[in-house]
């Protein structure tokens, strides 16, 4: 069973980074449209660096996991880098061969992250496309 | 009735594996498997009668425009519609509804309403939307009873002078509740609005008669009922079709062009270009074998599946289903504390097929105040035992989420 791995489940279950910085200076929202799931993200930066980071939000074991994995990777990491991260990072990370219908709940935390990123350099939602990101 | 055993033979896809497993499909209301005579049909329409239809003056030009025609004749007759120049092709539902919601409101005037239903999927619901934008018209969403069929009271309620059209799902794609067209029909008719059905759900699965429905437009799809992908159709009481403004513009539906351009007669006013000749005749082949199982034998096979289905599902203490008691071959349910993604991701390691997410309804959701929902849907070829298989599934995925 690739995808229900045992480190898979033990984040779904244990999740790090759960719930909601105060006075977070980048706050996304977002819905998955293939499933409906709603993931937050909220971060709080120190000189363009990431400081402190937490995800919200309900979601298969998929889009869980990979959420509590990116918000412990991008930790200490400048925003202009976290913006370059990309699929293939994302899937490293999991560790798991994911398939291809669900590469959408691997990559919604990231997205919704840098989406975030975006409207703090003050993009518009409605301006971001999915290639303006890596 | 028919033997679910006998019939599985005619479909080649059904003998496949899936993870090792015994493919049990469970996603018919996203899209049936189809029957050899319809892969055969396709495939010698291709090898021995390609050809365009309407303009060649050649045998093959012949061949094709006749099956082309009869597979108007065979929907018609599968539906009781009046005639079979009230039978359009379209390439699915969802285009059937844009030809509707793109020209009928050209007839209508500013703050004209339309009404339809919570229940409704994407493709009842955004064209409508769209149009209202388009026309400055008003949308009314009218609300469902809370067994989750269309509720008449308020629909009778929302209905106004203004009322053009009221556009509804016979049956609904994620609850299954089996909506009652003809009493619908009645007050909308007796408010002189029109009433269009979205039949993709409930044409292949019961006997459908127009005559009786009284509905003035259905649109269906011809790939959940057996046949190819790239063929939907949209009835229409002819008199309406007759006074409507032309869909799309070109080849094929025009009469003369002059300063006066005059449109071509019935089905063809709305069949601008070449359109899916084999996929029609294709189509017109699984009718055929529906017919010879008869759609009332149908209806019975998928009601008892359905049933079974649903008796079984609530014995589950963790499973909470949604919709009514009475309803067509669709069971949308939640396992407590797993998400509906990873039941489905779990369930296919079992070989079963089945849907989750939000099905296209993303507004019924929102009163189902859940993000999504697992969803099997049943046709001729299943069986109580694939039922039995999938209940027992249901531990494995307990057992990972334990």
């Amino acid at each position: 069973m690739n995808e229900y791995m045992e480190h898979i489940m033990d984040l779904y279950k244990h999740p790090h980074n759960k719930g909601k910085v105060k006075k977070a200076e980048i706050n996304n929202k977002e819905k998955n449209p293939a499933c409906g799931d709603e993931i937050e993200v909220t971060v709080k930066l120190k000189k363009g660096i990431i400081h402190e980071i937490k995800f919200d939000g309900q979601g298969c074991a998929i889009s869980q996991a990979a959420a509590s994995l990116i918000t412990d990777f991008v930790k200490g990491k400048h925003i202009d880098d976290v913006l370059k991260l990309d699929k293939a990072q994302m899937l490293e990370l999991l560790g798991i061969d994911v398939a291809p219908l669900r590469i959408k709940c691997a990559m919604l935390a990231l997205r919704v992250l840098q989406r975030g990123i975006l409207q703090h350099k003050g993009m518009k939602k409605t301006e971001i496309f999915l290639s303006d990101i890596g | 009735m028919f033997n679910s055993d006998i019939i599985r033979m005619d479909f080649p896809l059904l003998k496949r594996e899936i993870k090792g497993k015994k493919l049990i499909y469970f996603d018919n209301a996203a899209t049936t498997q189809k029957p050899q005579h319809v892969i055969d049909t396709l495939s010698t329409f291709y090898a021995k009668h390609t050809a365009n239809i309407h303009r060649g003056i050649h045998t093959l030009g012949e061949e094709a425009t006749v099956q082309y025609e009869e597979a108007h004749k065979k929907v018609a007759a599968f539906i009781h519609a009046d005639s079979w120049r009230e039978i359009i092709f379209t390439k699915n539902t969802t285009e059937s509804m844009n030809l509707l919601a793109y020209t009928l409101p050209q007839l209508w005037k500013k703050g004209d309403e339309i009404i339809i239903t919570e229940q409704e999927h994407h493709s009842n619901y955004l064209p409508w939307q769209e149009a209202a934008k388009r026309h400055t018209l008003v949308l009314k969403v009218c609300p469902l009873t809370s067994e989750g069929i269309i509720d008449i009271k308020k629909l009778q309620k929302l209905l106004s002078k203004k009322t053009r059209i009221v556009s509804i799902a016979h049956v609904s794609n994620v609850l299954g509740g089996i909506n009652d067209v003809a009493a619908i029909a009645k007050i909308v008719h007796k408010n002189k609005s029109l009433l269009c059905v979205d039949g993709a759900q409930s044409v292949p699965h019961m006997p459908t008669n127009v005559q009786e429905l009284d509905c003035d437009f259905l649109c269906f799809s011809s790939h959940k009922m057996l046949g190819p992908f790239g063929i939907g159709v949209l009835y229409g009481k002819k008199t309406l079709l007759e006074r409507m403004p032309p869909f799309l513009f070109g080849g094929g539906m025009v009469d003369v062009i002059d300063t006066e351009t005059t449109w071509n007669e019935l089905p063809w006013k709305f069949e601008a270009g070449t359109p899916d000749i084999a996929g029609a005749v294709g189509f017109g082949a699984a009718i055929d074998y529906l017919q010879d199982l008869g759609m009332n034998n149908v209806y019975g096979h998928d009601q008892e599946i359905t049933s079974y289905a649903l008796q079984q599902l609530k014995k589950q203490k963790d499973i909470i289903i949604y919709g009514p008691e009475k309803r067509s071959a669709v069971i949308s349910f939640n396992m407590k504390k797993v998400h509906a993604h990873d039941v489905a991701a779990l369930l296919n390691y079992e070989g079963i097929a089945c849907r989750a997410g939000h099905h296209c309804a993303q507004p019924l959701f929102k009163t189902l105040k859940v993000p999504a929902a697992v969803r099997v849907s049943f046709y001729i070829y299943n069986t109580k035992e694939e039922v039995d298989l999938f209940i027992a599934a249901l531990d494995s995925v307990r057992k990972v989420f334990a």
